[in-house]
């Protein structure tokens, strides 16, 4: 087995899984119908990227199990994803701050990756880039929209980039296992996508009239599996059925 | 005892049969209007049929995949696979232009320009879209909310008829 390329599958099926789920929570509680229902089909793109992630992965790993059982059956310590999905949705404001400080990041990697040595990465990138263009503009629109609202929903807006600017140091930092990776050309080293990445945002807050949080100070740990308290309680509600009921198919 | 010998059908009778088979969510649309069907082919002996997602997520996927089954195992083919290809990825462009004319005819705006362009997400290069009101072909509409009732479409809605409608986005 790649035991490299297993780790940085999970990394990031599990991201797109965590976060999926955490916009599905959304369901039925969308502050308008609109946005009740553009947020729920992000997140289903989001789980179908995840299958497409975690299907391979469980190739890779070549063990007998599958997407399910990597999604279902694995408990927190052996999630990889990145600690800014696991946050919790908080006001409407956390949700899209961190959505779009995730989709932009999302979508800088995805367009590097579909060029990937490894075929199969390459055309799960590709696929995915189509869906999460999609995304990010949305979610600009949307921080536009609302820093540049009300004074209600400016300072909002602030609080939450001011909040989840923390977690988006670990976006772009590496370890072993991508080293070996990205010298085969097979995955991107994450530090390049730093750049890119800061300008899009930049350029979105400011028009945004919002400011760029200061702080360089960074929370990381998730993709080795030490995450933040609120994980293991998402995955506790995600887990259930097939928890309590194992193999339970529908 | 009469053995029979079923001649099995060609591959152009099997994309014929496809036409029979209807999008579940956009039942005016069948699956090779859509332009999901990517090839049919008979290996051994089975009928193997080649499909590429729309949307990773779409839930419609698996029941389409069972109704091309179904379809098939009524015109008396026994062994149908189907099977799924990702790359290329699948695009409106793929859409026949009968597909996007039943789209219009059901209320469903059909994709007003090409491919979604990935290229890049500055807010400075993105111009404004123009799509025509199915309804009574007014240019004046607007963006509603950028997912309609699936993720393959968006909600619009026309200044001039006041109907709203989706409109099924270049992808």
């Amino acid at each position: 087995m790649d035991q490299h390329k297993f780790e940085y599958l999970q990394r990031l099926g599990d991201t797109t899984l965590v976060l999926g789920q955490r916009l599905s929570e959304w369901c039925g509680r969308g502050p308008a119908l609109e946005e009740d229902i553009a947020l729920t089909n992000v997140a289903l793109d989001l789980v179908g990227q995840t299958r497409l992630w975690l299907g391979y992965a469980a190739e890779v790993e070549g063990a007998g199990r599958d997407a399910d059982q990597l999604a279902y059956l694995r408990d927190a310590h052996q999630f990889r994803n990145l600690l800014l999905v696991e946050q919790p949705n908080g006001s409407y404001a956390d949700t899209l701050a961190r959505q779009f400080l995730f989709d932009t990041w999302h979508y800088f990697l995805l367009e590097r990756l579909q060029h990937s040595t490894d075929a199969r990465i390459a055309e799960i990138a590709a696929k995915s880039l189509k869906e999460v263009t999609y995304h990010v503009r949305r979610s600009a629109d949307l921080v536009v929209r609302l820093g540049d609202g009300t004074e209600e929903s400016h300072r909002r807006m602030q609080d939450a980039f001011d909040d989840l600017w923390m977690f988006t140091g670990e976006l772009f930092e590496s370890d072993g296992a991508d080293a070996e990776l990205v010298a085969q050309g097979v995955v991107v080293d994450p530090a390049t996508l730093a750049e890119p990445w800061r300008r899009h945002v930049s350029e979105v807050l400011e028009e945004a009239t919002l400011r760029v949080p200061a702080g360089n100070w960074s929370q990381t740990g998730g993709r080795q599996g030490r995450h933040t308290e609120h994980l293991g309680y998402l995955l506790a509600e995600m887990q259930f059925l097939q928890r309590a009921y194992p193999g339970a198919q529908w | 005892m009469s053995a029979q010998v079923l001649e099995r059908a060609s591959v152009a009778q099997v994309w014929d049969w496809l036409e029979q088979v209807p999008d579940p969510e956009i039942p005016v649309i069948s699956v090779v209007d859509l332009g999901i069907v990517r090839d049919v082919a008979w290996i051994d002996d089975a009928c193997v049929i080649t499909i590429t997602p729309t949307y990773s997520g779409c839930p419609a996927m698996t029941v389409i995949r069972d109704d091309i089954e179904r379809v098939l195992g009524a015109q008396g083919i026994d062994r149908i696979r189907v099977q799924t290809r990702l790359a290329p990825a699948w695009t409106t462009d793929w859409m026949s232009p009968r597909g996007k004319a039943s789209l219009s005819g059901y209320g469903i705006a059909p994709p007003a320009q090409q491919v979604i362009d990935i290229s890049g997400i500055s807010r400075k290069a993105s111009p404004a879209l123009v799509v025509a009101c199915p309804h009574c072909g007014s240019r004046h509409t607007r963006l509603v909310s950028q997912f309609g009732s699936t993720a393959c479409k968006a909600l619009y809605r026309c200044g001039d008829c006041k109907e709203p409608f989706d409109y099924f986005k270049a992808h």
